[in-house]
């Protein structure tokens, strides 16, 4: 624009007054001076404007190439991984979660008379108290602890006889990296027993152990051991093989004497898939335990000296299988079943009265349960399950300065089996409106006393505060 | 005793020798998207794996067996990550006992962490559902986030694979390529489908919708993860939507009530590949979902 105006003002002060100036040479070295400066100013505008293009050129250039590094970076692009922090569970370090169960309970007979005959309970084992009651109180923290360890500890809160116990009830530490697909979990933890018993409660499909984790684990066995186990690198078949060594000092075990590990456990666990939509595993493990001192009998939790201690030697055979079904839109069909077999060898202690009785105990034991659950959507459930028992004592007098017949020590002993087998039918249905709460609905039809059948009825609510859990399969 | 210990030893030595001569890389994928993209970044490099299948819901997957003897041998996993596994990925990479995969290693791939997220919740709350701290995990359906993902999971692949470096160059010049002529395509196919409003049945959409440029307003779902219910469907129904989306997993009746209800077209998309027929590959997937959400914006 500027460049237009100039141009034009020269040419009109060249052409038209020349005719008037050219009278006064002053006037006329004015003029050229004026010219001169004008015809400079112009070429310094020029100049500029060629500054400029050329500026804008290398812009241009600089600006091409800027675009061919970036063609460059689809090579290879910076990952973002280190500048943002990672997601998932070490968003808290470490995971904590909150997990209460509680719930209303019911039943037809004395739950504190629950006994199995022919397998003195022992452990944890026995029925929720009746009517409302907080069950179980869980705090978990779990984090890896560094690239070599991850930890996870369990703390558990119960109420008994109105006093709160506080329970150490996990705390071990896995290896992360170990080669050779091995790995070592130590601390205390629950066995790799059976399907169910590495399981949290809040986890479990029922609202209570099957008759067989009553009669065999004292509801849930865990305890203080070291833990080997290797995974096979095959493909699509998972093969997990390990060995246990653990203290001994809960039900099976009868006290630790000191030596390294009075249970010895050695499993299997084999698992796959068949199609897209169907998942199996398979467990077998066996069980060793040198029973030093074993209490059972009576409801666990009496501590009266009344109950009789069991020295000798007790392995147990577990298998477990599990088979689930997925529907598609969120309905899968799940069946679970468990076998357990129990060999018991030793002798028996029963002080009653100012007296004692001992007496040799042979036993063989076995139990089972079935269970199938329907899930119906994400939030419906529903399950039946089907347990049994049966024992089959040899008991033979040693010494008795009870006074009281040989029999009736045997029986008041329990560990007399009888010819009435333990069974029971339940059936459960439960609402999760989220992942983190569940309430469950359940009864049963418990034939596990000779006497009497006990209606049981349970309503339960299970909450998670905290970390999302893991799926278990 | 004798020959069985000496036999399980020899099983041994030759799980570690099958293990050594694995050419190929081993790749876990847990969702079938990004075993589709692994697949056309590799190319014959590797042995892909995918965990789920469109069929299954990447938020209830269980740490099944199979799963944890395929992440055993894996040499790489490619996840989504912000917390769409975290009900069984952490347990896996525990039982798996295959240190390459754990998190931090380079053996771990999240593609949401190569990519800007939505809706990152200002608070987390779970009375809001299922909400992910770190942001909506659904990052599959923008072609280009997974363009972004596709470029940071090839450089991994060539650090994990340096021998195959300049193959995996060029699979990604390649793929680039075809990807971005896509892209434009299917651009200019959904161009009508500018500010339409859409009301979803789960929030795994907001990436497509804000890649082409429509609005959500409003979900079937009350809160993320949980089912819709009368009430709120209710409440839908004064939403003038344009159209409904939902995936195959969804269920069908909640969406079909508020057609019936309001008039509006329901549009089942594929939320990743093999969801719905002629979706098997990535780009079948896209041209799918925009061949659909045109179709319905224009009934």
């Amino acid at each position: 624009m500027n460049k237009t105006i100039l141009n034009a003002a020269v040419v009109v002060a060249l052409s038209l007054p020349v005719g008037a100036v050219s009278a006064n040479p002053a006037g006329i070295a004015e003029l050229r001076q004026m010219i001169l400066e004008m015809k400079q100013q112009h070429q310094q505008q020029i100049q500029a404007l060629e500054a400029r293009v050329q500026q804008a050129e290398t812009r241009a250039a600089a600006a091409e190439q800027k675009a061919r590094s970036t063609e460059g970076k689809i090579v290879a692009v910076e990952e973002q991984v280190q500048a943002k922090p990672r997601s998932g569970d070490n968003s808290f370090n470490p995971a904590i979660s909150l997990v209460f169960q509680g719930g209303f309970s019911s039943y037809s007979q004395d739950p504190e008379d629950f006994h199995l005959e022919g397998m003195p309970l022992g452990g944890e084992a026995g029925l929720q108290d009746e009517g409302l009651a907080l069950w179980e109180t869980e705090l978990t923290a779990s984090a890896n602890i560094d690239n070599l360890f991850y930890g996870q500890a369990t703390i558990g809160l119960h109420t008994h006889e109105g006093e709160i116990e506080v329970d150490v009830e996990e705390a071990f530490v896995d290896t992360l990296s170990l080669p050779a697909g091995l790995g070592l979990r130590f601390g205390r933890f629950y066995s790799s027993v059976g399907y169910l018993n590495e399981k949290h409660t809040h986890a479990w499909d029922f609202a209570d152990a099957p008759l067989a984790y009553q009669a065999f684990l004292g509801g849930q066995y865990r305890d203080d051991g070291l833990r080997a186990s290797w995974v096979a690198p095959l493909d699509a078949l998972f093969v997990e093989v390990g060995a246990e060594t653990l203290r001994g000092d809960s039900y099976p075990g009868g006290g630790n004497s000191g030596d390294f590990g009075a249970v010895r456990n050695m499993f299997v666990n084999v698992g796959g898939d068949i199609g897209q939509n169907n998942s199996w595993q398979l467990g077998v493990s066996r069980v060793d335990v040198d029973v030093e001192e074993r209490s059972a009998g009576g409801h666990a939790h009496d501590d009266d000296g009344e109950s009789p201690t069991f020295n000798g030697d007790s392995d147990l055979t577990v298998v477990d299988a599990v088979w689930k079904t997925d529907l598609g839109n969120d309905k899968a069909l799940i069946f679970q079943g468990e076998y357990f077999r129990r060999d018991e060898d030793g002798q028996v202690t029963f002080a009653e009265g100012a007296g004692e009785a001992l007496f040799n105990y042979d036993g063989e034991q076995d139990g089972w349960y079935l269970q199938g659950v329907l899930q119906f959507n994400r939030q419906w459930r529903a399950g039946v399950r089907y347990d049994r028992l049966s024992a089959d004592n040899d008991l033979t007098m040693v010494s008795n300065t009870t006074g009281e017949a040989d029999d009736d020590i045997f029986e008041e002993s329990g560990y007399q089996s009888s010819s009435h087998d333990p069974d029971r039918w339940a059936a459960m249905v439960d609402w999760s409106p989220s992942e983190f709460s569940r309430v469950r609905l359940q009864y049963a039809r418990d034939d596990s006393r000779a006497e009497d059948t006990d209606d049981q009825i349970y309503l339960q609510y299970i909450m998670t505060l905290g970390a999302h859990g893991a799926h278990q399969y | 005793m004798r020959p069985q210990i000496r036999q399980l030893a020899g099983l041994l030595v030759a799980c570690f020798l099958i293990g050594s001569v694995h050419a190929k890389l081993n790749i876990f994928a847990c969702e079938p998207e990004w075993a589709a993209l692994t697949q056309e970044l590799a190319g014959g490099h590797a042995t892909v794996f995918a965990a789920t299948h469109a069929g299954q819901d990447p938020h209830y997957v269980q740490a099944r067996p199979s799963l944890i003897a395929r992440l055993r041998s894996a040499d790489l996993a490619v996840c989504t990550g912000a917390e769409l596994e975290t009900g069984w990925m952490p347990m896996l990479q525990r039982r798996a006992r295959n240190p390459k995969v754990l998190a931090g290693k380079p053996g771990y791939f999240e593609a949401t962490q190569q990519v800007t997220l939505l809706e990152k919740p200002a608070e987390l709350d779970r009375a809001e559902g299922d909400v992910h701290g770190d942001g909506n995990p659904h990052i599959q359906v923008d072609p280009r986030r997974v363009l972004e993902v596709a470029m940071a999971l090839s450089s991994r692949l060539q650090q994990l694979d340096p021998g195959n470096k300049p193959n995996y160059e060029q699979l990604l010049q390649d793929f680039t390529a075809r990807w971005k002529a896509s892209i434009e395509r299917w651009q200019s196919a959904a161009a009508g489908l500018r500010g339409k409003r859409a009301v979803v049945h789960h929030r795994e959409w907001i990436y497509l919708l804000d890649w082409l440029g429509m609005q959500r307003v409003g979900s079937l779902e009350p809160k993320p993860g949980i089912p819709p219910n009368m009430a709120h469907l209710a409440d839908l129904k004064t939403q003038q939507a344009d159209v409904i989306i939902l995936s195959p997993a969804n269920d069908k009746k909640p969406s079909a009530w508020l057609q019936e209800q309001t008039g509006t077209p329901v549009v089942m998309l594929p939320h990743t590949v093999g969801a719905v027929p002629n979706s098997d590959n990535l780009f079948d997937l896209f041209d799918e979902i925009i061949r659909r959400l045109s179709e319905s914006a224009r009934t």
